[in-house]
């Protein structure tokens, strides 16, 4: 049994029809063919597949399509204007943040959210946002710096 | 993962529609759900979607000088909500505390409460152990590191899982339990199961009960309450041991005493010895350490989880000490 779909995908209207037991996952990288999420555990532990559902930051691993009607859902691809990077994409690439790149979106999704909601975190903030999300390579150290770097432009701008 | 029907029930009385098919499965969050789906340890045929009934979706101090917490919300709200921070401290560090940011976004107070077992034989299709109707148990002897210390001579050694049943259970929390045509009130004290009792399951739920409601005693506002949660990894991690208190103070005397003792044992773990030692008695370091000493008194540990007897030790008595506004470190 399939169902109908409507919701917002970073800022547009979508309308999709699916099986409403797709993982959230699946439906962006596999039907909107938005690959920058990623799948890394698909058990909640990694953070890879972390999107925006209502501003929140979630596991789309763990998200049922049928779940998402009329929820607002801002992926990776959604969160800069066309071509120019956001200030946490620029901020990750200037501190070396990024190696491998697998955690990247999850880890940039993560920051993104927490500075929605604290546009000036403080250094545990930034912990307590980012623990969802596993690093292999980085050590995270360039990570925080990253997102410490942004904040301050950002509340320049 | 089986295919499976996704019902998308609008109101609470639409829900218990669904649930008169056996085959039903109620789903708030999922994160439990779905991880025992796609190892196959469960293959339900419908999935009713609760989450989006916000009916289910409250926290609201009522004129009675209650507080009621809806099934639906999740563990972020219930870390953030005021009326909670103020008066049940250790609920609220127990929320926090849960998982990673992302999981608290999605998970619920209600699917938390029922979710089963992290017994890492439990959760792999490839053993068949007793929980499962099997013939034995593979952590008695096997790999118990994260296992009971108390309660599992009866045959399973899982320990419950839950951080906000152990925080709840200290604040004497009551659940309203509704099939659609009764509602009942049950402590949360008797919503667990011993295996001796039934070691398939892990609550008294039925399939066809919805929690509706989760209510915390109008005089436990004015116990002072704390939750310690210790875990091997300094990011988020499930708990080796946590603890939560509950004291009713008078001066420095303690008039009433909850001790539960969670990652302890197949259920949350009133530790009736801890809260002997401290009710009625003037609270002192010294008597906090002896409360920590009495809480395993009973312990029954495995080959490789005896750790957790001195971990337990120490976290009832800093959970003690917290509570009461005494530094335990000095
Ligand atoms: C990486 C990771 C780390 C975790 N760490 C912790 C931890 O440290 N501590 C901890 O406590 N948990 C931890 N969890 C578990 C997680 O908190 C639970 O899986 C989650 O809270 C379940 O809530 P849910 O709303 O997703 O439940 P669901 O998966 O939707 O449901 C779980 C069960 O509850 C039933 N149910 C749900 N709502 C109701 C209701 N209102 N009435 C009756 N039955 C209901 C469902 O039928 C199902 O059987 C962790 C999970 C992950 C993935
Ligand atoms: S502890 Fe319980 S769930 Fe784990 S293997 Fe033993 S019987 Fe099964
Ligand atoms: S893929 Fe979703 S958390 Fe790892
Ligand atoms: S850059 Fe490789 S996992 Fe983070």
């Amino acid at each position: 049994m399939k169902i109908d779909l409507e919701f917002t995908l970073n800022g547009k209207n979508v309308s999709i029809e699916t099986e409403p037991g797709k993982r959230l996952l699946d439906l962006l990288r596999k039907d909107f063919k938005l690959t920058g999420t990623k799948e890394g555990c698909s058990i909640g532990e990694c953070g890879a597949c972390t999107i925006l559902l209502d501003k929140l930051a979630v596991n789309s691993c763990l998200i049922l399509a049928g779940q998402i009607n009329g929820s607002d859902i801002i992926t990776i691809e959604g969160i800069n204007e066309a071509d120019v990077l956001h200030t946490l994409q620029q901020k990750f690439l200037e501190h070396g943040a990024v190696q491998c790149g697998f955690c990247t979106p999850g880890m940039i999704i993560s920051a993104y959210a927490l500075l929605l909601e604290k546009p000036d975190p403080s250094y545990e903030d930034i912990l307590n946002a980012l623990e969802g999300n596993l690093c292999r390579c980085t050590g995270y150290k360039q990570i925080i710096s990253a997102v410490q770097d942004s904040a301050k432009e950002m509340m320049q701008d | 993962m089986k295919k499976f029907e996704y019902a998308q029930p609008k109101s609470i009385d639409e829900v218990f529609q669904y649930l008169e098919d056996p085959d039903s499965v109620i789903k708030s969050g999922g994160i439990d759900l779905l991880d025992l789906m796609k190892e196959d340890l469960i293959a339900p045929k419908r999935l009713v979607n609760i989450r989006s009934i916000n009916q289910l979706s409250f926290v609201r101090e009522n004129e009675d000088g209650t507080i009621s917490i809806g099934p639906n919300v999740t563990l972020s709200e219930l870390a953030d909500n005021e009326i909670i921070t103020k008066y049940f401290p250790a609920l609220r560090e127990a929320a926090r505390l849960i998982a990673t940011p992302q999981i608290r976004n999605a998970a619920t107070i209600g699917g938390n409460l029922c979710q089963r077992s992290r017994c890492w034989y439990f959760r792999s299709i490839d053993f068949d152990c007793s929980r499962k109707g099997g013939s034995h148990c593979y952590a008695l002897f096997g790999e118990n590191k994260y296992h009971a210390v108390l309660g599992a001579k009866s045959g399973c050694a899982i320990v419950q899982p839950s951080g906000t049943a152990v925080a709840l259970m200290s604040l004497n929390a009551v659940l309203v339990i509704s099939n659609g045509k009764n509602e009942k009130q049950l402590d949360l004290n008797e919503f667990y199961v011993e295996p001796a009792q039934d070691i398939t399951k892990e609550t008294i739920l039925e399939n066809n009960e919805l929690i509706v409601e989760i209510i915390i005693p109008k005089e436990m506002r004015n116990y002072k309450n704390r939750y310690i949660k210790l875990k091997e990894k300094q990011s988020y991690d499930w708990p080796l041991a946590d603890v939560a208190v509950a004291l009713k103070m008078n001066g420095i005397k303690c008039e009433e005493a909850n001790v539960i003792l969670g990652s302890a044992a197949p259920i949350p773990w009133k530790s009736k010895e801890a809260e002997f030692e401290l009710k009625g008695n003037r609270i002192t370091k010294e008597l906090a350490r002896k409360a920590g000493e009495a809480s395993m008194e009973e312990a029954f540990p495995l080959a490789e989880n005896k750790y957790k007897i001195r971990l337990f030790k120490i976290v009832v008595y800093r959970a003690i000490c917290e509570a009461i506004g005494i530094n335990p470190y000095t």
